[in-house]
């Protein structure tokens, strides 16, 4: 009886302070039946990466709607990868423009979201990102 | 593998700490074992339970308690294990302790781990001792357990903690309340928090009257365990019981957390010296004993006996051919004529 949960943290990174967002998808990973860990707002990239350390998370969501993204988001996967979780796939969510979207893809961001996304697109997305990392 | 991951986490290793928390956790194969060798390394954390009903603050408190915890006495790491509710629908669970204990991120010494309930009753999660246990092998002098918001019965966490906080706010209710058994009974130390708010030194003054009921009716015997180690010692040093102590708090400004540490480290102090710390530990091993043999009857079981035979035992009882006791002799005896069978 292996009860194996799909962990996710979900974090703002930054200054702004609109988490409705984040809270929709919170909410929708729980309703699919995963184990959420919110942590509320105002993270820095250390912050949010040892959370993760300390909760063993599958995936972090991060939602940005402040245009800081650029800068954040790379700090967050560097600081996870510092840590030693190579495993930890990064979603993102928010206000993300065109031009920035292949640069973060690069950087190792797994998917990113815009405003409207289906939220069952995002729980079958990471279902499908955990199972490929469990079965490597 | 388990063996490397246990020897990172002897190192104090983070981040294999964290792995065979979940692996505990899942009950794997590797947490299992590496549980049994981590168990015989435990035996020194003080286990500090903190309980009370949804939105008495218990978070916040948690949050303020390990930084003084860690001001008072900073050569002993704080591990913090906070349990919130799983869906019983989806099995999913949103877990936002963490919302209220952003301060102690920075603290590399403070570990908190979040818990979903997975299904289990009584405030903790099935395999809350377990991860406890974990923290303990690990070093962690201090492990603050914050249970799911508890109504009047979730006080499983006594039986693992070696001091239990019951947490309270202004106007929850009227002296009766106060008097009914459960969780109001359990307490150690009592807290009513949100103390800034009108009528808390009316709660704090019922309370008071409820622990001084139970200490000039009654011994202190047993009250603490499970069953009763001891009771002869325990009337024996009556003289100098424990009495619960009811405190103010505000615990989102750091008031009165200075007394409720004090009170903390008495109360360790209490123990060690009464020698019911021991008491205490010996219950706890019982319940856990008890516990894991529930969970492994239930393993075991589920593994032998076909689904397809709990159904149709199922509808034979909601047909009404048969009750659901006899349904269950059905099955205990199929699980032991299995049982005969695998042991030929």
């Amino acid at each position: 009886m292996t009860d194996k949960k799909i962990r996710v943290l979900i974090a703002k990174p930054g200054l702004d302070g609109h988490d409705r967002g984040a809270k929709v998808v919170a909410r929708a990973l729980r309703d699919d039946g995963m184990e959420v860990i919110y942590t509320g707002l105002r993270q820095t990239p250390e912050m949010i990466a040892e959370a993760a350390l300390q909760e063993d998370v599958d995936v972090v969501g991060l939602s940005i709607l402040s245009g800081a993204h650029n800068a954040l988001v790379p700090q967050v996967i560097a600081d996870l990868r510092a840590n030693g979780q190579t495993n930890v796939e990064v979603f993102l969510g928010g206000i993300i423009p065109e031009d920035d979207i292949q640069n973060l893809l690069d950087q190792g961001v797994f998917k990113i979201y815009g405003p409207g996304t289906d939220t069952r697109e995002v729980c079958k997305d990471i279902r499908e990102a955990v199972k490929s990392k469990e079965q490597a | 593998m388990t063996f490397a991951l246990i020897d990172s986490l002897r190192k104090g290793n983070r981040l294999a700490l964290s792995r065979i928390l979940s692996q505990v956790e899942n009950r794997t194969d590797v947490g299992v074992e590496a549980l049994e060798q981590l168990f015989l390394e435990t035996g020194t954390a003080q286990k500090i339970g903190i309980t009370g009903p949804p939105g008495s603050g218990k978070s916040t408190l948690v949050n303020a308690i390990a930084r003084e915890l860690r001001q008072r006495e900073p050569e002993k790491k704080v591990a913090i294990i906070a349990i919130d509710p799983s869906s019983p629908f989806t099995g999913g669970a949103l877990l936002g302790d963490r919302v209220r204990m952003l301060d102690l991120q920075v603290d590399k010494q403070i570990f908190i781990r979040s818990m979903a309930s997975r299904g289990a009753l009584g405030g903790l999660a099935e395999q809350t001792e377990a991860l406890s246990q974990v923290f303990d092998a690990a070093g962690y002098g201090f492990i603050l357990i914050e249970t799911v918001g508890a109504g009047q019965s979730e006080v499983d966490v006594v039986n693992l903690a070696h001091t239990t906080i019951v947490v309270d706010t202004p106007g929850m209710g009227d002296d009766i309340q106060s008097i009914k058994a459960g969780i109001l009974e359990i307490a150690d130390i009592l807290v009513v928090n949100k103390a800034d708010r009108p009528g808390a030194d009316q709660s704090v003054s019922h309370l008071r009257n409820m622990v001084g009921m139970g200490y000039a009716k009654r011994s202190h015997a047993g009250k603490h365990s499970l069953k009763d180690f001891s009771g002869k010692a325990a009337e024996e040093s009556s003289s100098e019981d424990w009495i619960p102590p009811v405190l103010k708090t505000v615990a989102s400004e750091f008031k009165g957390i200075t007394d409720l540490t004090d009170s903390i480290l008495a109360h360790a102090a209490y123990l060690r010296e009464s020698g019911r710390w021991n008491e205490k530990d010996k219950a706890a091993v019982l319940a856990s004993i008890r516990h894991q043999l529930i969970v492994s009857f239930l393993q075991d079981f589920n593994k032998k006996v076909p689904m397809e035979m709990i159904d149709s035992l199922v509808s034979k009882a909601q047909q009404r051919k048969i009750s659901p006791s006899e349904a269950v002799r059905k099955l205990l005896a199929y699980n032991q004529s299995d049982n005969l069978k695998s042991s030929e």
